[in-house]
């Protein structure tokens, strides 16, 4: 006798009962491929980064100043990018999008927008993405004249099915990856508006992302409400990689200049980095009087600075190697939001709910690495 | 109870205000809710009132609380102006109902009496400094804003209209600032999902990582290779264009004409003298001499065609498979068999990454050959040496001989 021969009624209970089963057995095959593969990790753990950086000369005093407050957004910033241009910067607010040349402090264009979680430059410098709370990350041509509306150009390219957290154009305006509420990412082409590639994997909100810096890379992570970054390929939309070690959302992800690390910063009051080749945490940057948690994080230039916006209004900076903080900028008046050094590395700038950007620049004093000439200017 | 330790005391300073501003704890005679290391007194606030109870007090609670406090003759309990504002406004908002409110706060008031004289000093100064959290003086921080992408996610349910003086009132309306966003339902994992996990898992295990030691070298030598570059950790020649106002570092860096500096950097491995275009045309221009440019040239078109608008990208496809790789092609470039046989099956239905393992064969044969005798060459050397600007010195000479074997 068959499960053909069977009615349908004792068919429904058979496949009730077996799948509940396999589903536990299943989990238990999860639960110890993942207890094997810690114990295949903590193999290769055979040293601290912070033990073998006791070496590497300590960086002394940093000075900081602000070169430039903006004040026009009149609420609160969520979101800015640079231009590669290393000047202007486009920024987002609850009522509008605003692009600058931070160096001459021009204002250069506004738009009205509400709710815009997420906004990039395009390589090209002449269009910019943003969207939130509609679900879309739409692209606007920017163009010479300051009279254009440039609301009416605007072309929708994502539709999310939740709000947009983050975008980013990849190598070329042509396309764009954006995460979402939706607890998905996905790569669009600009053009047609059609989804390339989606990436499911993320259990709760995706936050975060960034795109791998290589010229031939086609790899970003993603950083979620499930505690969760994960390491996408853009091709197969598989995800390769997946770190869970944060207590809580993660807010921000970075690559590390080379590629093969990325940073991130959690409600957890955390920071921490993961490499990608030892697939594993290998450091933390934390103290006991943090306890809010951290917004945004960035590279310098070189990997040796871990910048750190954080929802006790401050930003920290972090020595990589070491994991000691370097310094603690005080000056905003409400939470960071955001938070991006600029492509050259020569300034940074932050972004907060208290209304205003500020762009930085830093300089080291005191102790010089490499036979480097570090002055005070 | 914790002891957080910082040695700074700007920053501790800092928290203390945050963690008053919070709601934790107040200054016994300001509405400001801030901490001040200047003998000022502080209390700590009652764990009824206390911010992670999730408190969402609405607009008539409030209204009660200005009334009540307008019904006791107390210098100390007087509003301030801000208060007597607020007051008015919401007299005016709340018209119809004041009646309602009126008498809340009288009952209030006759709770209030029937306490010890000490307690409700006590008392009085702990909602006033609930209040200054949830209605905050003008020009003070919110404390009680939330990211509005997490508002949805908030797991406590009291967080839904509990009034602060146990009223129940069915005309409350909801405030359009806290609607929720749809909340994103929690999946159950099913078998499919479970069996993904499994094949990730395996994927991981298979995976040949790095140990943490050489990791940890490897991440210090990149940084050690890139500080002098590093703008916030060496001083740019002539100078950071943020402090000095002067543009030349970035014009030098935009320029044809490329510094010793930056072409050191093309030095340290194929992908950073490609990242420049003047190292990229510099790389190609010593391919041509070797007569073997049609690899770089070939590794660039698959870059462009990776980011050409989708429309574009099967025209392109085919173009590229013409110019490089067909039989009679002007610009063969030698792909092994397993690789061409790959690429001709992806050009059957052509996309972007049609090309991406053609594209990597190429890249390591230039990054293991071509890259190693860039260095070596003329072209370059001259560059780093900058013997084309100060003409051949004698130091010049005796490197040329050196580097005649290529």
């Amino acid at each position: 006798m068959s499960i053909q021969d069977v009615s349908p009624c004792v068919k429904c209970y058979i496949m009730e009962v077996q799948p509940n089963e396999t589903l536990t057995n299943l989990k238990a095959e999860s639960d110890t491929l993942k207890t094997k593969l810690e114990d295949e990790r903590a193999k290769l753990h055979d040293v601290e980064l912070h033990q073998v950086a006791e070496k590497v000369d300590g960086l002394g005093q940093f000075i900081m100043k602000t070169r430039r407050t903006l004040k026009g957004h009149g609420n609160k910033v969520l979101c800015m990018d640079w231009c590669k241009d290393k000047r202007r910067i486009v920024s987002s607010s609850q009522v509008s999008v605003w692009i600058i040349v931070t160096f001459s402090e021009e204002h250069a264009v506004t738009m009205p927008c509400t709710w815009v979680m997420a906004c990039a430059y395009a390589p090209s410098g002449c269009a910019v993405a943003c969207g939130g709370l509609d679900n879309k990350c739409s692209v606007y041509p920017l163009s010479l004249d300051k009279n254009e509306n440039l609301a009416a150009k605007k072309k929708s390219v994502a539709m999310h099915t939740n709000y947009l957290s983050a975008c980013s154009f990849t190598n070329s305006d042509m396309q764009i990856l954006t995460s979402s509420g939706d607890g998905t990412c996905a790569l669009w082409d600009v053009e047609s508006g059609q989804l390339l590639q989606s990436f499911h994997g993320h259990a709760a909100d995706v936050l975060c992302l960034d795109l791998a810096p290589s010229e031939t890379g086609n790899t970003f992570v993603s950083g979620g409400c499930d505690k969760k970054a994960n390491v996408w390929d853009m091709r197969s939309g598989q995800c390769i990689q997946s770190f869970e070690t944060h207590e809580s959302d993660i807010n921000s992800v970075r690559y590390y200049p080379s590629g093969d690390a990325f940073a991130s910063g959690s409600d957890d009051a955390t920071c921490r980095l993961y490499d990608l080749r030892a697939d594993r945490e290998v450091a933390i940057y934390s103290k006991e009087s943090i306890i809010f948690g951290a917004s945004s994080v960035d590279f310098s230039l070189s990997g040796r600075l871990l910048f750190g916006g954080y929802n006790d209004y401050t930003i920290n900076v972090w020595d990589v190697l070491k994991g000691t903080r370097v310094s603690i900028l005080f000056g905003h008046e409400n939470r960071v939001s955001t938070l991006r050094l600029s492509p050259d590395g020569t300034a940074f700038c932050s972004g907060s709910w208290d209304h205003t950007l500020r762009v930085r620049w830093a300089a080291l004093i005191g102790i010089h690495i490499f036979g480097t000439r570090g002055t005070v200017v | 109870m914790k002891n957080l330790s910082t040695e700074d005391s700007a920053e501790a300073i800092h928290l203390g205000s945050l963690i008053a501003a919070l709601g934790y704890l107040f200054p016994i005679s300001d509405h400001v809710l801030t901490l001040k290391d200047d003998g000022t007194l502080y209390r700590f606030q009652a764990p009824y009132f206390w911010p992670s109870n999730c408190w969402e007090p609405e607009n008539t609670d409030y209204a009660i609380y200005l009334c009540k406090r307008t019904m006791q003759n107390k210098a100390r309990l007087e509003l301030a102006d801000y208060e007597a504002e607020n007051l008015a406004r919401l007299q005016r908002a709340f018209a119809r109902k004041w009646e309602f409110i009126f008498m809340q706060a009288e009952a209030q008031v006759k709770i209030d009496r029937k306490k010890d004289k000490a307690e409700r000093k006590i008392l009085d100064s702990q909602e006033r400094a609930f209040w200054d959290v949830h209605r905050p003086v003008p020009g003070c921080v919110n404390t009680t804003e939330m990211d509005i992408r997490k508002c949805q996610r908030e797991k406590n349910p009291q967080r839904v209209k509990k009034s602060v003086y146990g009223v129940t009132d069915d005309t409350q309306t909801q405030s359009p600032v806290h609607q929720s966003l749809p909340s994103q339902p929690a999946r159950k994992p099913t078998r499919e999902d479970v069996q993904k996990e499994i094949s990730f898992l395996n994927m991981q295990l298979d995976r040949h990582c790095m140990k943490m030691s050489k990791v940890a070298d490897s991440l210090m030598s990149y940084t050690e290779q890139f500080m002098v570059y590093d703008p916030l950790a060496s001083t740019v020649e002539p100078s950071n264009p943020w402090i000095s106002d002067d543009m030349t570092f970035w014009d030098l860096e935009a320029s044809r004409d490329p510094s010793q500096h930056r072409v050191k950097k093309w030095g340290f491995s194929l992908e950073e003298a490609l990242k420049d275009p003047v190292g990229r045309d510099a790389f190609l221009k010593f391919l041509e001499s070797e007569f073997s440019s049609e690899n770089l040239r070939f590794w660039l078109a698959v870059q462009d065609l990776k980011r050409r608008p989708l429309e574009n990208v099967a025209a392109r496809a085919q173009e590229i498979w013409q110019e490089f790789l067909a039989e009679g092609a002007p610009s063969s470039i030698n792909l092994d068999s397993h690789s061409y046989e790959l690429t001709s099956h992806n050009l059957k239905d052509p996309g972007r990454y049609s090309y991406e393992d053609a594209q990597e064969h190429i890249f390591k044969l230039m990054k293991s050959d071509s890259y190693a005798r860039f260095l070596r060459s003329n072209i370059y050397q001259d560059l780093l040496l900058a013997r084309k600007k100060l003409g051949k010195s004698l130091t010049g000479k005796r490197l040329t001989g050196l580097m005649q074997s290529s």
